[in-house]
């Protein structure tokens, strides 16, 4: 199924991302050429096939867990802020929420 | 003074010996970063200040040891590049984009905090491609890395400006990362040493992250035993990234000797099909000519199907703009780095800093990861790409049953012109095509030069190898230089 411009649109919106009309008039063409090639694998046969999801090597998924739930060391309030583009009263400021 | 003709082991052993100083070296490394910068765009920041305290701090302590050489550090007075998207405290970190700017980040990574120890010299953050997504480096919002070679072409990507730096002469030894050949594809189009260890191999806290189940922190050299060298201190389990393995960390270096170059015994796999179509001439007669000296060093060469390998691209492109439409959800205006001005209310001072502050190529990444993990679309697009990684993987297990490392190109073609596929986003795509099995399977892969082309550019071939087996492509690599020394040099180099 091809996209089109109001695919990429919601698209977009659903990336909370802006989009204007002339990179709508690019990514449209693109992105619709990037996902009929990536429809190849429509031809692979993949019943029974587990998905590859986790560490990749036996070794790395069994380390691939939680860690005990014990307090360590963090970065703490001030650096935790510093970079921050607002902060006001410990806290990162942002625009009116509703 | 440079250090562009020593390995490191022989320039840390001239400054720990007292033949020359850290100072002096890391002086050197700083003026050709800022000379060359000029010409070849690589660094993002060069911290000239913090470089030289640190170079001055390790020459006093070198001194206070009074001359005890077993205890000086690997890597003491050594200087080195790290990709702008490793966590440096104290240094910017940009990502190549607008979005982080001049984000200084409170911590460092651990790949970072390894290095230190060992007693490196950060002298700078490289130029890459905007959050490591690119093969070219036009993607970066600071402009493109120029290749040494030819300042009219790309040095690959995406970490172009760390395998820039190690080409020119500037640092023995750059930091990188590859999520689907970026370290190996710009160290093939610059003529240096680019390693991808094994998933799990180093610890990606501190990298920013793209594709958490690709990304992998990737290490450049003029020569694979330096790269050994540095592996050997990077590596290894960190508590900080649960996906590093409890897998202990070898010698590396051990028996990369200047006699080793025997390699009776040892099996290399030749993958005919991957040697077809799109592949330039030249970049087949001189890998083929590779294949050929190791056959004369007594290797076996043996032929390997990788069937699923002609659908590697299109995997790749599914899970690695899934993955980074997730991960790059955090570039929000809220907690640090660029907030559009004047927007009244939060989801559009979302919108708008996200519109203003990624460029084309990531923005197209992240929507069509939205488009492929939303709703409805799932199943027929990440979950198939899951399931067709796995028989890739499969083929791999596979083919390592009958040899020991995989060779094939490390890019279909040596350097092209800077806005030659700016436009295609697809042609760009079709850049990785030998380079990202290795991240979808997880495995290692090293790049290594071969010779150059008809216009003097660097061509690279790659070696695959099971989990783990750094060691194995260490020695494979290791031989080849041993047999036929690259020893040429870009016209944009220090000693130029």
């Amino acid at each position: 199924m091809p996209i089109t411009e109001t695919d990429v649109e919601k698209i977009a919106h659903l990336a909370h991302m802006e989009i204007t009309p002339e990179e709508l008039k690019i990514f449209a063409p693109q992105m619709a050429d990037i996902v009929a090639y990536v429809e190849q694998l429509n031809e692979v046969a993949i019943a029974n096939v587990e998905p590859s999801l986790g560490g990749l090597t036996p070794e790395g998924k069994a380390t691939d867990s939680a860690r005990d739930d014990v307090a360590t060391p963090s970065l703490g309030q001030e650096l935790a802020l510093a970079e921050a583009p607002e902060a006001a009263a410990g806290h990162f400021r942002v625009p009116k929420v509703l | 003074m440079t250090p562009v003709n020593d390995d490191i082991e022989a320039l840390k052993n001239r400054i720990s010996s007292g033949e020359t100083t850290a100072r002096a070296v890391v002086e050197s490394s700083v003026d050709a970063a800022e000379k060359l910068n000029e010409p070849l765009n690589a660094f993002l920041q060069i911290d000239r200040n913090g470089a030289m305290t640190r170079a001055e701090e390790i020459d006093k302590s070198l001194w206070s040891q009074n001359g005890d050489g077993t205890s000086v550090p690997a890597l003491a007075g050594i200087p080195v590049a790290i990709k702008d998207n490793i966590c440096v405290r104290g240094m910017q970190t940009s990502c190549g984009s607008r979005i982080l700017g001049d984000y200084h980040p409170p911590y460092n990574a651990t790949v970072i905090d390894r290095l230190l120890a060992a007693g490196a010299v950060l002298v700078g953050k490289t130029n890459c491609d905007e959050f490591a997504m690119g093969s070219s480096n036009e993607n970066s919002a600071f402009g493109p890395v120029k290749n040494p070679w030819d300042t009219s072409r790309v040095p690959g990507g995406s970490s172009g400006g760390s395998a820039a730096a190690v080409a020119a002469g500037i640092v023995p030894i750059a930091l990188g990362s590859d999520t689907g050949g970026s370290v190996r594809q710009p160290a093939a189009l610059c003529g240096v040493v680019g390693l991808k260890p094994t998933y799990g191999r180093n610890s990606r806290y501190g990298l920013v992250a793209f594709a958490s189940s690709l990304d992998q922190v990737g290490i450049f050299g003029r020569n694979t035993k330096d790269v050994a060298r540095v592996l050997g201190i990077v590596s290894g389990r960190d508590t900080h990234d649960a996906t590093t393995a409890a897998v202990p960390v070898p010698n590396y270096t051990a028996g990369l000797t200047n006699d080793a170059n025997d390699l009776k015994g040892a099996r290399i796999g030749f993958p005919r099909s991957l040697f077809g179509d799109g592949l330039d001439t030249e970049v087949r007669a001189s890998v083929e000519a590779v294949v050929d000296v190791y056959r004369d060093l007594g290797a076996e060469v043996v032929d390997v199907e990788l069937p699923n390998a002609k659908y590697s691209i299109a995997v790749y492109y599914i899970i690695a703009t899934a993955e980074a439409s997730s991960n790059l959800a955090r570039f929000d205006g809220a907690r640090y780095g660029y907030r559009a001005k004047d927007a009244p209310e939060l989801r559009q001072m979302y919108r708008k800093t996200r519109e203003e502050g990624f460029g084309a190529e990531v923005k197209r990444r992240i929507m069509l990861g939205t488009y492929v993990l939303s709703a409805g679309y799932y199943e027929a697009y990440y979950g198939k790409a899951q399931q067709v990684r796995s028989l890739l993987k499969e083929d791999f297990s596979k083919a390592f049953e009958s040899c020991d490392a995989i060779i094939t190109p490390t890019s279909p073609t040596p350097a092209f012109l800077i806005g030659e596929k700016s436009d295609d986003p697809l042609a760009m795509y079709l850049n990785d095509i030998y380079t990202v099995t290795a991240n979808l399977a997880g495995i290692p892969g090293i790049s290594v030069p071969c010779g150059l082309s008809s216009n003097r550019l660097p061509i690279g071939f790659q070696l695959l190898g099971a989990y783990w087996s750094e060691p194995t492509l260490f020695k494979l690599a290791h031989a080849y230089e041993m047999a036929r020394p690259f020893t040429e040099r870009p016209p944009i180099c220090v000693d130029n």
